[in-house]
């Protein structure tokens, strides 16, 4: 049994809620500054180029790129072989939280009730998901998620006579209700299959991956393709002020599901979409 | 041609702006989202005087991450602003002319924009280190409980923004979008 200190938890997830916010993902970057030149139309190359922009000074500076710095998303892998002493996971994760966003500067944007609404002035909690995987490994990718775009996203139930055409139509129509509110260039994360939580949770999942990362399924890889090119034939581009890129990816992810049903869900992250990996 | 803004603003001084024109606001501006202006709405309701001077003002939907050593402001991009909606026709009566935030606005503030001849300005979502540079001093005024959602005075020099709503009633979310198709379609013949 491999020993992890909940004390080395805290310290990762510190480091990395504080870089997650300042530095944009280098993937992401380079398909912001592939879009520019493969955008024609002024007043879209223009905004990409604010975008970029923005992503050098916040990393120069080491302030964060977006002012709202997220709730944060851990999914945390554990290995079965692993024992965590000196304390749980889950104070160790948002103790490193908790010193990050102080220590960072980073905006506290929890709220203890959802109804009653009071700060909980340090930004925990944050919203674990775990993984039990063999192995004496430990990997942790915090994701701070902004409130703009997941404000955008929606799950439907569908049948499963809608197939493959209604699962496109309401991406696309996800994405086009949305328009400018969540900060196009956009990345399309979509779960489908599974039950109500279950697609939920791909389409968040799905948003960790790299932008140059497809599908493993051929099947779904020209899916994403497709979808991608449909999307961005809709005309909104960056900011919603019109032109091409209106989304840089749709990463999909799928789960085997009941006879009866089609969920499909659709998690929608800005342009400054945010993850960060250690392993531990 | 660069077009600039100082604030207080009156509807003469809007009347040349047109959607898409890039503008650069300077003076002082007011922040607020959704808690602050579910507040000013009730001072409005109750005939109490507001925590500024809302006639000829811009508000700036933002609530900014904490300022790190002699900085004025911390990162201050714009957020959502349909959130806002609901409060925003009572402060378009009561004098208030401009708004900066990003996103769709409802048919009933764009007509009440119209109406009183305002206007609605986006800045970019997401440019929050950048914007960041424009502002010189912040200074909270009202509602210091609700932390980054206090109203803050902010003194801003070229702060950079977009027209999406002016004051004749175009959208530049449904014109931007329209005339960029209308390219496009023309570039594949």
């Amino acid at each position: 049994m491999r020993e992890i200190h909940a004390d080395l938890i805290t310290k990762e997830v510190k480091r990395l809620v504080m870089e997650a916010n300042f530095f944009l993902p280098e993937d992401v970057l380079e398909s912001l500054k592939r879009s520019k030149k493969d955008e024609k139309w002024e007043l879209a190359s223009n905004t990409l180029g604010k975008i970029i922009e923005n992503a050098k000074i916040a990393k120069d500076t080491e302030v964060p790129m977006c002012q709202d710095t997220g709730m944060v998303v851990a999914f945390v892998e554990i290995g079965q072989d692993i024992h965590v002493i000196n304390g749980s996971i889950e104070d160790a994760v948002n103790e490193g939280v908790r010193q990050g966003y102080e220590e960072g500067y980073l905006r506290k944007s929890i709220v203890k009730d959802p109804l009653d609404r009071v700060n909980t002035k340090d930004n925990t909690p944050a919203v674990i998901h775990y993984n039990i995987v063999p192995g004496d490994k430990m990997s942790i990718i915090i994701s701070p998620k902004g409130f703009g775009s997941e404000n955008m996203s929606r799950i439907k139930m569908l049948k499963p006579t809608e197939g493959i055409d209604g699962v496109k139509d309401f991406v696309l129509e996800t994405v086009s209700l949305a328009g400018p509110n969540p900060c196009p260039p956009i990345i399309v994360g979509v779960g489908i299959g599974g039950t109500f939580e279950k697609a939920a949770l791909l389409a968040k999942k799905s948003l960790m991956r790299n932008v140059d990362q497809y599908s493993s399924d051929s099947f779904y890889e020209n899916l994403e393709k497709q979808l991608l090119k449909e999307i961005n034939d809709l005309g909104i581009g960056p900011q919603g002020f019109g032109g091409k890129t209106t989304a840089l990816k749709v990463n999909i992810e799928t789960f085997p599901t009941h006879i009866a049903g089609l969920p499909v869900a659709v998690n929608i992250s800005c342009h400054a979409t945010r993850h960060k990996q250690v392993i531990l | 041609m660069k077009k600039t803004l100082n604030t207080p603003i009156n509807s003469e001084d809007l009347k040349d702006l047109k959607v898409g024109d890039d503008v650069y606001i300077s003076g002082y501006i007011y922040t607020a989202r959704d808690a602050a202006h579910a507040r000013l709405v009730r001072l409005l309701e109750e005939g109490k005087e507001l925590p500024f001077n809302i006639k000829g003002a811009i508000i700036y939907y933002v609530g900014p991450s904490p300022a790190r050593g002699k900085d004025p402001i911390g990162s201050a991009g714009p957020t959502t602003s349909y959130r806002m909606d609901m409060y925003t026709p009572q402060l378009l009566k009561a004098g208030l002319k401009g708004m900066i935030g990003k996103g769709k606005r409802s048919q009933e503030v764009k007509d009440k924009i119209v109406e009183n001849g305002a206007i609605y300005f986006a800045a970019i979502g997401g440019a929050a280190a950048l914007i960041k540079k424009s502002i010189k001093s912040a200074e909270i005024i009202a509602y210091e409980d609700l932390g980054a959602e206090a109203i803050r005075k902010l003194y801003v020099v070229d702060f950079p923004v977009t027209v999406i709503n002016d004051s004749k009633g175009d959208d530049l979310y449904m014109k931007g979008r329209k005339e960029y198709l209308e390219w496009a379609k023309r570039q594949c013949k």
